[in-house]
């Protein structure tokens, strides 16, 4: 990897501080950079479990690396949810009292993640930021389109984990686990900028391509996801992921499933798919079939059908539609029985 | 060239450590901008880094890229942990901080100050193996032996955690772990047997 110059921030202030063009840099800079295809030279650190290895293959090569680690690591009740440090470890999350009553789509999805030192090291934060795993993003040898190149590999390519929803014209999957149950249970991200903190929707943080080919979400270079704020969870939820291997791997499909109840029957649902767009993919047309009924096997293969209506796969991953409607159907199922 | 480098790193240094002594002295800069300046910046050429590894305190030079795993094979000769993937991918490498296992492939040695890092090279009590690795050898839990430091740091901390783990818990709590001679067998057996028995 390239050399680069380490800063150990120990508040927000100093991690933007550090994160923001220097007047040495010249104009521009960061968000220039950032739009044109470049990556930025500054960058944060949290586990260093992405990082490192686009590091290591010159995916990103900053000039300068600002350690945010020390950031709020703490999970704290508030407002009938919980507010999650940006900094707090996976397993963590994953062992967390709290977490695990209030919030199982989430716990699910994280004790997926990785592996267990993967989880040890890597940070809820990380896993929201987490770059995507497309072998052509990864692999220094194809400029695509993503990386400042003139187009996508996959679409003639090898494309058997690529998306099915969201027709490009890059067609990678967001990698986010923790994503999708942030966004089934209405979550927000608090951001720390050089204007101080603001609090985004997470259904609405992250972009698709056509709106932002170069990053994965709003944030800008020098701004950093400090909190994931849930609010109070329906009475119902569950994750599930289909995945090719049982550890150390990406769900091929994923499904999170959050169901606020009137008795038997669901008032209102969010439904959120991951692994199958360039975000995690929510399904409306889906939730509202949900609306008003008691949840039985049919209901649920009904509302799986619809969640994956609008597919449009690649030329080797039809199968990821099963997949997805299955993951649907058995999150719906899970949710039903929690 | 390199040379260069260092000496371009080096003044960058000195300039860093000015700032912050005018920093302090001045009431009047405004706080973010003070923020900025104060923090210290390190690199990119080598910083003295403190380590403490299996209960020795080891100071070097290093850059701020250097892994934990490389500062401990190729500038402290504590070979115990393997590099094989690199990428966080294999287990290789696992060493135990703070009661967990971590990839030291993917962690900076400059972020790895303060803590207890456990490495295999610090299990075995002069020629009487940890109970981990004698298990390792009495249940054919190794072949080429790459991945074994790693298995074996992964079991320790899975049994001082949990020294009556089930099947299934042994299983997941290795899963950070490959094994290309297929001995994740004798690696589970080697980890039940263990089960209940002294530690250490």
């Amino acid at each position: 990897m390239k050399t680069f110059s380490y800063v150990n921030a120990t508040n927000e202030k100093e991690a933007v501080a550090a994160l923001s063009p220097s007047t040495r840099d010249g104009h521009g800079d960061a968000l220039a950079a950032a739009r044109s295809g470049h990556q930025p030279s500054k960058v944060p650190i949290a586990g260093g479990m992405d990082l490192l290895g686009l590091m290591k293959d010159y995916i990103v090569s900053p000039d300068r690396v600002v350690s945010i680690k020390g950031l709020d690591q703490t999970i704290a009740s508030g407002d009938g949810g919980l507010r999650i440090g940006a900094a707090v470890k996976i397993a963590d999350l994953a062992e967390h009292a709290a977490a695990r009553k209030m919030y199982p789509a989430l716990v699910t999805a994280a004790e997926g993640v990785g592996t267990p030192q993967i989880r040890n090291m890597g940070t809820v934060g990380g896993n929201i930021m987490q770059r995507p795993r497309c072998w052509y993003f990864r692999n220094e040898e194809f400029n695509c389109l993503k990386k400042g190149g003139s187009r996508c590999f996959a679409v003639d390519g090898e494309n058997q984990f690529h998306a099915i929803f969201g027709d490009g014209p890059c067609h990678i999957v967001h990698p986010s686990s923790l994503a999708v149950p942030v966004i089934a249970y209405g979550g927000r991200f608090r951001v720390a900028g050089p204007n101080g903190a603001r609090e985004i929707d997470a259904g609405e943080f992250f972009q698709m391509p056509n709106a932002n080919l170069y990053g994965e979400n709003v944030l800008q270079p020098n701004e950093i996801v400090t909190h994931v704020i849930l609010p109070a969870p329906g009475q119902r939820s569950a994750s599930y992921e289909v995945r090719f291997k049982q550890s150390h791997d990406w769900p091929l499909a994923a499904a999170s499933v959050n169901l606020v109840m009137s008795g038997s029957t669901v008032k209102s649902a969010r439904i959120v798919m991951g692994a199958v767009a360039p975000i995690p993919w929510r399904v409306q047309a889906a939730e509202r079939m949900l609306a008003g009924k008691t949840i039985t096997e049919g209901v649920a293969t009904d509302v799986a059908n619809a969640a994956v209506a609008g597919a449009r796969p690649m030329t080797g991953n039809q199968y990821k539609i099963q997949i997805a409607r299955t993951a649907v159907k058995r999150a719906v199922l899970a949710a039903g029985r929690a | 060239m390199a040379r260069k480098k260092i000496d371009e790193s080096r003044r960058d240094f000195l300039k860093t450590v000015g700032v912050v002594a005018s920093a302090s002295a001045s009431l009047t800069i405004a706080p973010e901008a003070r923020a900025r300046q104060a923090l210290a910046t390190l690199g990119p050429g080598e910083v003295p880094v403190t380590l403490t590894i299996n209960g020795r305190r080891h100071q070097l030079n290093v850059e701020p890229r250097v892994t934990l795993l490389d500062a401990m094979r190729t500038r402290l000769e504590i070979t115990g942990q393997k590099r094989v993937c690199d990428r966080g991918a294999c287990g290789a490498c696992t060493v135990i901080i703070e009661g967990r296992t971590y990839y030291s492939c993917s962690m900076l040695a400059i972020e790895a100050q303060g803590k207890n890092i456990r490495t295999v090279d610090g299990l075995a009590n002069g020629s009487t193996l940890h109970p981990v690795q004698q298990a390792f050898c009495d249940n054919d839990g190794l072949m080429c032996g790459f991945c074994t430091p790693g298995f074996v740091m992964a079991t320790v901390a899975l049994l001082e955690k949990n020294p009556n783990p089930t099947p299934e818990q042994a299983k997941r709590a290795l899963d950070g772990n490959l094994c290309r001679c297929g001995t994740n067998i004798g690696v589970l057996k080697a980890a039940l047997a263990v089960k209940g028995g002294a530690r250490g």
